[in-house]
C-alpha cells in the first residue's frame, strides 16, 4: 500500500457477520461442560424424592457408603446449609418435608457415574406421605395443607439461629399490586366492557445441553466452579453467602453454554450439592443431569391463571384494564414468582390505558417451581391483553388494526408507570406488519368464511409487544465492564463481563469495537467466561447484552481510539479531530489519506522512552431508574417493540392448527449484525410456536408425566412457518450505534397472534393454552369448559 | 456390571480396537472411552439427533446402538469430517448462513446433513426439512440450518 493511498470505510454495521465461534462449534471442537473432565474427578448423582409431598422419617445411607468406588454420600444431616433462591425458602438437601418430586434428599460422589447411580439405589428413605396440593387453586382453599407453614431457621453467619424465610400461613409466596389512574372512573367511562379468564400452561426451556457443574477446591480452599450460569458475578456473591466463605475466593468459569433462555439465572440445588461433595472429598466433582432429570428438575415457565376486564369507548379509546392473576409458584420460590414485574409493564404501558389495576399472587403448591424463561411473564400477559384488543375492536365494530393504532404508544411518551419511550417504533411496527401480511383484507375475508362448510379454515391474527430493550435496573447496578488491550500487532483482546449463551454477543461486541478502531473482525479476540479475568457484569438476561455490554465495549474502544489518535496527532502535527482510524490505519478524516498503520504507531508508542501500551477500561451504567415501591420508574434505558401477524390453517375436524406464516416487524433500534438478529428472531418465533401449539409439560398431582422429548413435543424442521421479518430502525439515542435489545422479543407475541388467528378462522375464542389438537377440537365442538377464576381465599 | 466385548472397526477411516462393556452405547464409547466429544448427549433415547453418527453409510442415533455392534463396521463422527473437503463446504455453509447459535445440536445436524447430501440426488427444501426432522434445535428455529444445507446441495447426483 503506497503512503498516499486512500483507504475505504468498510462499515460492519448492519452486515451479515458469521458468529465468531461458529467454526469451532460446527466442527464439534467446542468443549461444553459435558466434554470437560478434570484429573481426579468424581461423578455425582442426586437422589430425589419418591413422593410429591411427604415427611422424611429416616434416611439410611450405610449400604451406599459401603459400596466400592463411593467416596461420599451426603444428606441434609451432613452439611451446614444456607438457603438458596429468590425468597430464600429452599435448602439444597431436604430434611423434614419434601415438597415436590424433584426434591433432593441425598447425593453420592463416586469413581464413575454408573457407581454413583447404583449407590443411589442403596439409599433407603422412609416417608410419611402427606396430602398433595396439586394446584394453586387447591393451595388457596380453606384448610389446605401449608407448604411453608413454619419459619425456615438456619445457623446465621454468627452461628446464632437466623430466620431465613418467614412462614407462609396462607400458601401465598409473593404478592404484587399496581394501580394507575382511577379504575372506577375508567369503568364508568367505558361503553363496552369485556372479561375473560385465561389459563397459561407449564412449558420448560429444553436447552439442548443438559444442566451440569464441576466444582473443585484448590489446596488453599479456593473454589473453582465450572458453571453454565448466566449470572456469574451475582452467583459468586450468592455462593459465598451460602457457603459462608469469602466471595473473593470463588472463581466461576463458564465453558460454552448449550442454551440458556433464562434457565440459568438462579442457583439450583445441584450446584451447592456438587460443591459440598467437592469440599468433602477434596476432589473435583462433576454433576451432569440426564435428559429426564432435566425435565423433572429444571425450572419451568410460570403457569398463570389470569382474569382480565377491559373497557373502551365506542370511538375506540381504552378507558381501563383490571387484571388479577394467580401464579402457581410450585414448591419453592425462584424467579418465576417475580414475572409480574414484566407482566405489569405490558398491562399498563403497551397501549395507552389511563386507568389500570393489577393484582397478583404467587401461590405455593407441590408442583415443580418456575424460573425465568425468555420473555419473563410477557408471553402470558401479552396473550391476554392482545386477545382483548381484538375482542374490544370487534365489540365496537372497529377494524382491529385501527383500534390498535389509536391506542398505541408514540415516541416521547411517559407512561403512568414512569416508562419513558424515547425511541418508539410501535406504530410503524403495526403498519408494516399489517401491510406485509395483507392483514386487513385477509382478516375480513377469512371471517366471512366461518359458515362456508369447509372443514379447513384459514385465519389471521395480530399481536404486539413491549419489552425492555436497554437493560433492566433490578439490581443496584445494571452495568457491564470492559477491559480492552491492543497489542503490538494491532490485535485487540476484549475482556467483557457479558456472558455468551449462543446469542452471538461475542460477535456483536467485536463488531462494535472494530467499527470504532477501524480494524477487521479477525483482529479481535473476546474473553467472556472467567470471573477472575473479566470485569463485572450483572448477567445475561433481560435482552440487555447488546445494549449494555455493547455500550461498555464502545466506551473502552473510544478511549483506545482517543489514545491512538492523540499519539498520531503528535507524530504528524495534525489535530486529533482531523484524524480517523480506518482499515487498520490512521487516516486523515477528510481525504482518507493513509498516514500510518495502527500497529506501527502502537509499536512506536510501546518501544519509546515513554514505553506506553494501549489498554483501556470502561464501565457502562445505563441512565435508567430503579422502580419505586409502587413499581413506578423508567426501569430500562430503551424499550423494544414488535408486531407479529400469524396466519393459520385450522382443521376443524381434527383440531390441528398449522402455523402457515409469521410476519414480524420489530423495532430493534438498529440492526448491528443482520445474520445474528435474524437468527434471534427466527428462533424466538419458533419457540413461541412451541408455546402456542405443541409444548406442554403435563403435571398431574405434582408428577411430571412427560419428561422426555418423545412426549414433550418441540417444534421440528418440517413444521416451521414461513417467516417474513422487517426491521424498524428507530436509531435509539442511547443504544450502541442506535441498537436496542432483541433477545426475548420475538418469542413474546406468537401465541397471542395465533389465538387471534384461530378466532379469525373459526369464530371460537380459546383462552387456554396450548392449542394442541385435542384442546382445539374440544373447544370447537363445545366440549370444553373455559378456564374459571378462583373464588376461594 | 456387564461383560466386556473386544471389537474391531474402522473409526473415521482408522482401524480401531476397543474393549467395551456389552451394554455400552456407541455414544458412550465415543465420548468416554475414545475421547471424541464432538458427538453430543442430548436425550439418550433417539429423540434429539445430537448424537448422530454415520455407520456403514447410514445415519444413526449413537445413543441407541450398542458399541459392541460396531464390530466390523465403518463409523464416521464429526471429527472424521475434518479431512473431508465436501464436509468443509458444508460446515462453512453452516457458519456463513448463521445456522449455529449455542452450537450444541450443530455436530448432529452437520452429520445428518452430510448423510443427506450423499443420499439424495436432489436435495431441495422438502427433502432437507424431512431429512432433519429427527434433529432438535432450540436456538435457531431451523430456518438458517435449512438454508445452509440447501446452499451446499447434494453430492450424490
Amino acid at each position: 500500500m503506497g503512503a498516499l493511498e486512500k483507504v475505504t470505510d468498510g462499515s460492519l454495521i448492519g452486515k451479515r457477520i458469521p458468529k465468531k465461534d461458529a467454526p469451532e462449534k460446527a466442527s464439534g471442537k467446542t468443549r461444553y461442560i459435558h466434554d470437560i473432565d478434570l484429573p481426579g474427578q468424581l461423578h455425582a448423582k442426586i437422589l430425589r424424592s419418591a413422593h410429591v409431598h411427604a415427611r422424611i422419617k429416616s434416611i439410611d445411607t450405610s449400604a451406599a457408603r459401603a459400596m466400592p468406588g463411593v467416596h461420599a454420600v451426603i444428606t441434609a444431616a451432613d452439611v451446614a446449609q444456607r438457603p438458596i433462591g429468590v425468597a430464600k425458602d429452599h435448602l439444597p438437601l431436604k430434611s423434614g418435608l419434601v415438597r415436590s418430586m424433584r426434591d433432593e434428599i441425598a447425593a453420592v460422589a463416586a469413581e464413575t457415574e454408573e457407581i454413583a447411580r447404583s449407590a443411589l439405589g442403596l439409599i433407603k428413605v422412609d416417608y410419611e406421605p402427606l396430602p398433595i396440593v396439586a394446584s394453586a387453586q387447591d393451595a388457596m382453599k380453606p384448610g389446605a395443607p401449608l407448604l411453608h407453614g413454619e419459619d425456615l431457621v438456619v445457623p446465621g453467619p454468627d452461628g446464632k439461629p437466623l430466620v431465613a424465610h418467614k412462614a407462609s400461613l396462607d400458601n401465598v409466596a409473593m404478592v404484587f399490586s399496581y394501580m394507575q389512574g382511577d379504575l372506577a372512573k375508567g369503568e364508568a367511562e367505558a361503553q363496552v366492557i369485556v372479561e375473560d379468564v385465561f389459563q397459561l400452561h407449564y412449558v420448560t426451556h429444553c436447552c439442548m445441553g443438559v444442566s451440569g457443574v464441576i466444582a473443585e477446591f484448590d489446596a488453599s480452599e479456593n473454589l473453582v466452579l465450572y458453571s453454565n450460569t448466566q449470572v456469574p458475578f451475582l452467583h459468586k456473591r450468592e455462593f459465598a453467602e451460602m457457603l459462608g466463605m469469602d466471595a473473593g475466593r470463588i472463581r466461576i468459569i463458564q465453558p460454552p453454554i448449550g442454551g440458556g433462555f433464562g434457565s440459568k439465572l438462579d442457583i439450583y440445588p445441584f450446584e451447592p450439592i456438587a460443591i459440598y461433595l467437592a469440599r468433602l472429598t477434596k476432589r473435583p466433582v462433576k454433576l451432569v443431569f440426564s435428559r429426564e432429570e432435566e425435565f423433572l428438575a429444571s425450572p419451568t415457565r410460570q403457569p398463570v391463571l389470569l382474569k382480565l376486564r377491559s373497557g373502551c369507548t365506542r370511538d375506540g379509546t381504552l378507558t381501563f384494564r383490571d387484571v388479577e392473576t394467580v401464579h402457581d409458584n410450585g414448591a419453592y420460590t425462584s424467579w418465576g414468582a417475580t414475572t409480574p414485574f414484566v407482566m405489569m409493564q405490558t398491562i399498563s404501558s403497551l397501549y395507552r390505558v389511563p386507568n389500570c389495576k393489577y393484582h397478583t399472587r404467587a401461590v405455593y403448591s407441590n408442583n415443580p417451581y418456575a424460573g425465568s424463561f425468555r420473555g419473563y411473564g410477557n408471553l402470558q400477559a401479552t396473550f391476554a391483553v392482545e386477545a382483548h384488543m381484538d375482542r374490544l375492536a370487534e365489540s365496537i365494530g372497529m377494524d382491529s388494526l385501527e383500534f390498535r393504532l389509536k391506542n398505541a404508544q408514540l415516541p416521547g411518551e411517559v407512561t403512568p408507570q414512569g416508562m419513558h419511550f424515547k425511541s418508539c417504533g410501535f406504530q410503524d411496527c403495526l403498519r408494516v406488519a399489517a401491510e406485509r401480511s395483507d392483514y386487513q383484507r385477509k382478516h375480513c375475508e377469512y371471517r366471512a368464511d366461518w359458515s362456508d362448510g369447509n372443514a379447513i379454515k384459514r385465519g389471521i391474527g395480530m399481536a404486539s409487544m413491549l419489552h425492555v430493550g436497554g437493560g433492566a435496573k433490578i439490581y443496584p447496578s445494571d452495568g457491564c465492564g470492559t477491559i480492552l488491550k491492543i497489542d503490538d500487532f494491532a490485535h485487540v483482546t476484549l475482556l467483557t463481563g457479558a456472558s455468551e449463551i449462543g446469542q452471538g454477543s461475542e460477535t456483536v461486541l467485536a463488531q462494535l469495537v472494530c467499527e470504532e478502531l477501524g480494524l477487521p473482525l479477525s483482529a479481535v479476540s473476546v474473553v467472556n467466561n472467567d470471573t477472575d479475568i473479566t470485569p463485572w457484569d450483572v448477567g445475561v438476561h433481560a435482552s440487555r447484552t447488546t445494549f449494555i455490554a455493547g455500550n461498555s465495549a464502545l466506551g473502552a474502544a473510544r478511549k483506545a481510539k482517543d489514545k491512538i489518535l492523540a499519539a498520531a496527532a503528535a507524530k504528524f502535527a495534525q489535530p486529533a479531530e482531523a484524524l480517523d482510524l480506518r482499515a487498520g490505519c490512521v487516516v486523515e478524516k477528510a481525504s482518507g489519506k493513509k498516514l500510518v498503520e495502527i500497529s506501527k504507531l502502537i509499536r512506536s508508542l510501546h518501544f519509546s522512552d515513554k514505553a506506553e501500551l494501549v489498554m483501556t477500561t470502561y464501565y457502562y451504567e445505563p441512565p435508567s431508574q430503579h422502580q419505586d415501591r409502587e413499581f413506578r420508574g423508567d426501569v430500562s434505558a430503551a424499550y423494544a417493540w414488535a408486531t407479529q401477524v400469524a396466519e393459520v390453517e385450522v382443521d376443524t375436524q381434527t383440531g390441528i392448527v398449522k402455523l402457515v406464516k409469521v410476519t414480524g416487524a420489530h423495532d430493534v433500534g438498529r440492526v448491528l449484525n443482520r445474520l445474528g438478529i435474524e437468527g434471534q428472531i427466527d428462533g424466538g418465533i419458533v419457540m413461541g410456536q412451541g408455546y402456542a401449539l405443541t409444548e406442554n409439560l403435563i403435571i398431574e398431582d405434582g408428577v411430571v408425566s412427560n419428561p422426555s422429548f418423545r412426549d414433550y413435543k418441540l417444534v421440528t424442521a418440517p413444521e416451521i412457518p414461513e417467516m417474513d421479518v422487517a426491521f424498524i430502525e428507530t436509531m435509539d439515542g442511547e443504544g450502541p450505534q442506535g441498537a436496542k435489545g432483541v433477545g426475548e422479543a420475538p418469542a413474546i407475541c406468537v401465541a397471542a397472534a395465533v389465538g387471534n388467528a384461530i378466532y379469525n378462522a373459526t369464530g371460537v375464542r380459546i383462552t387456554a393454552l396450548p392449542f394442541t389438537p385435542e384442546n382445539v377440537y374440544r373447544a370447537l365442538h363445545s366440549n370444553s369448559q373455559p378456564p374459571v377464576w378462583i373464588d376461594a381465599a | 456390571m456387564s461383560a466386556n466385548v473386544d471389537i474391531e472397526f474402522r473409526l473415521n477411516g482408522v482401524a480401531t480396537r476397543a474393549k467395551v462393556p456389552a451394554a455400552m452405547s456407541v455414544l458412550d464409547m465415543l465420548r468416554d472411552l475414545l475421547g471424541l466429544t464432538g458427538t453430543k448427549y442430548g436425550c439418550g433415547e433417539g429423540e434429539c439427533g445430537a448424537c448422530t453418527v454415520i455407520v456403514d453409510g447410514l445415519s444413526i442415533n449413537s445413543c441407541l446402538m450398542f458399541a459392541a455392534d460396531c464390530h466390523g463396521r465403518e463409523v464416521m463422527t464429526i471429527e472424521g469430517l475434518a479431512s473431508d473437503p465436501a464436509a468443509d463446504r458444508l460446515k462453512k455453509s453452516f457458519v456463513e448462513h448463521g445456522a449455529v447459535q449455542c452450537g450444541f445440536c450443530t455436530p448432529g445436524f452437520v452429520m445428518q446433513a452430510h448423510h443427506l447430501r450423499g443420499k439424495h440426488r436432489h436435495l431441495g427444501e422438502h427433502e432437507i426439512r424431512r431429512g432433519i426432522e429427527g434433529n432438535l434445535c432450540r436456538c435457531t428455529g431451523y430456518k438458517k440450518i435449512i438454508e445452509a444445507i440447501a446452499d451446499t446441495g447434494a453430492i450424490a447426483g
